[in-house]
């Protein structure tokens, strides 16, 4: 494995680890380590690094909705510039297109239900390539970002064992 | 009730005292677990419930059911063992009743059998349960523990009935190549030994592919082969291993086993058939996982001047802690609140030495490690 993969293999379990402990983790040197992350940076494979959060668990927390959009396209307007324009809005957290029955998924992230509705009423329908949303609420997230959400962990072995 | 002979002399292990000791408090993060962190993967869980849903809870056949077998096989393709199925495989009750067998079907009352020290506990025990003498071969850090002719020859091993070999190592982490393997198997067509070779952490490897002292020349048939599930796809609790050898030395473990066990579990059975067919990724993963924390870990121990050589497999890293490795445990323990195993537990070899298993997270192999540094600072 090149020394980009195994610092991007370490990185996508967590993005706080250090410049040293990459080291130790990938058997490379603290050096190999920082240019592999300049070079996923540039490349822009590494756009960010963000924590995994559970939004119930925060007072004033955030409502989260999957939205399926249909559009329609034409000779000028393809994806692309559908997706550049979906995309600017600050409300829209994800966006994908995808196989199957609708075209775009989109997550969109706001402060109430009221405010993910008004977004989508006022903001996304009304664009002239859109012909249907469909939005779908989160009402429980069991699992995101790879980590499921439980507490604790519940580490049942015997503490010493042969 | 008066006990037999037999049972009375069988010894205290050595880690018990350190199970309790650990288990008095309840702050402790431990590093001296011998087995996964991870659980069994999910699809070979559900391939367990769904045959107690449909009602498989008869026994199997004595020798474990062929479409396991047969996958087994295949499966040891890989590290360029061949067995047949239908009679050089035996599935058992973890690989710990394969040795157990293993040790019954081949040892007369006052055989010797050579085991390399450190290692596992088990097979001493077993080796006198089967009325037959344990002799210690020490292996060395020099040789970063690996089993050497001379160390074998040394302990008057030459003399010797059997040998038990265990590569990837239990406590050590230590493998052995197929050129280290040559010069011992030459040594056993010599001195005419039998072989054991428990195989148990075969798939955890780091580097080098897994090497097998059963495919050196002439060593087929004078050996026997023991693996399992439990390390490679975290199934411990499920109890299910397996033997291959020579029909005949499979043949007379399985007239034992039958007697004794009748059959492995069945559920598990097909928690393994499942693993066989459709886990190769997952152990990968965890392969993966494994590989990160050992660099860590053993990094980690060099750093705080604790000489650690690199592990080639398993999941643990065997530092010398540079003096009396039960009084460190002990206060380690005490002060920090991390466990780690003492070396000597695991025999001759293994004083001055710390068992050190990764099988945990990285964030509590951060703050063990981090906590030991600190210990050798303040105290060692």
């Amino acid at each position: 494995m090149d020394a980009e993969r195994e610092v991007l293999d370490v990185l996508a379990r967590n993005a706080r680890e250090d410049i040293d402990d990459i080291a130790a983790q990938t058997g490379l040197d603290a050096a190999a380590v920082e240019r592999a992350i300049e070079t996923l940076e540039a490349d822009h494979v590494v756009h960010g690094y963000q924590a995994v959060i559970d939004w119930d668990r925060v007072d004033e927390g955030k409502i989260r909705a999957v939205v399926e959009i249909n559009v329609e396209l034409d000779r000028e307007t393809g994806y692309e510039e559908v997706a550049d324009q979906i995309a600017k809005f600050p409300a829209v957290d994800a966006l994908h297109l995808v196989s199957g029955d609708y075209d775009f998924a989109v997550e969109v992230l706001g402060e109430t239900m009221q405010d993910v509705s008004q977004f989508i009423s006022e903001q996304v329908a009304p664009m002239p390539e859109v012909t249907q949303t469909v939005t779908h609420y989160i009402m429980e997230t069991y699992k995101d970002g790879g980590v499921r959400f439980e507490d604790g962990d519940d580490d049942d072995r015997l503490s010493v064992s042969p | 009730m008066r006990l037999s002979d037999r049972a009375r002399e069988i010894p205290e292990s050595g880690i018990r005292k350190f199970f309790e000791l650990a288990e008095a408090r309840d702050d402790v993060i431990s590093l001296g677990v011998g087995e996964p962190d991870f659980s069994a993967p999910w699809a070979a869980r559900t391939a367990a419930i769904d045959s107690l849903e449909r009602g498989k809870t008869s026994y199997t056949s004595n020798r474990g059911m062929a479409a396991l077998r047969e996958r087994i096989a295949v499966h040891h393709e890989r590290y360029d063992q061949r067995y047949d199925p239908t009679d050089e495989v035996l599935v058992t009750t973890g690989a710990s009743e394969a040795v157990d067998l293993a040790l019954r079907a081949l040892v007369d009352p006052g055989d010797t059998v050579a085991i390399h020290e450190p290692t596992y506990i088990s097979y001493a025990p077993g080796v006198e349960l089967a009325g037959g003498d344990p002799l210690a071969v020490p292996t060395r850090a020099e040789d970063d523990f690996a089993l050497t002719p001379e160390r074998l020859e040394a302990a008057g091993a030459a003399e010797a009935d059997l040998l038990v070999v265990c590569y990837p190592n239990n406590p050590t982490g230590a493998t052995m190549s197929d050129e280290q393997f040559a010069e011992v198997a030459a040594f056993c067509r010599d001195n005419d030994l039998r072989v054991i070779a428990d195989e148990i952490y075969a798939a955890l490897t780091y580097g080098d592919d897994h090497a097998s002292i059963a495919t050196q020349p002439e060593m087929r048939e004078r050996t026997v082969v023991v693996n399992g599930f439990s390390k490679a796809y975290a199934m411990t609790g499920l109890r299910l291993g397996y033997a291959l050898g020579p029909a005949d030395a499979i043949d007379a473990m399985n007239r034992i086993h039958q007697y004794t066990m009748l059959s492995a579990p069945t559920t598990p059975q097909y928690a393994a058939i499942e693993a066989l067919d459709r886990c190769d990724d997952e152990v990968e993963e965890m392969v993966d996982e494994y590989n990160r924390r050992r660099r860590l870990v053993v990094s980690r121990f060099n750093e705080m001047g604790l000489d650690t050589f690199e592990p080639g497999g398993a999941f643990y890293a065997f530092p010398d802690c540079g003096g009396d490795d039960e009084a460190f445990a002990e206060e380690l323990l005490e002060a920090e609140g991390v466990a780690v195993v003492p070396g000597s537990v695991f025999g001759a070899g293994g004083e001055g030495h710390l068992r050190v298993s990764y099988a945990t997270s990285m964030r509590e192999l951060k703050e063990a490690t981090d906590r030991i540094a600190s210990f050798v600072d303040e105290r060692w």
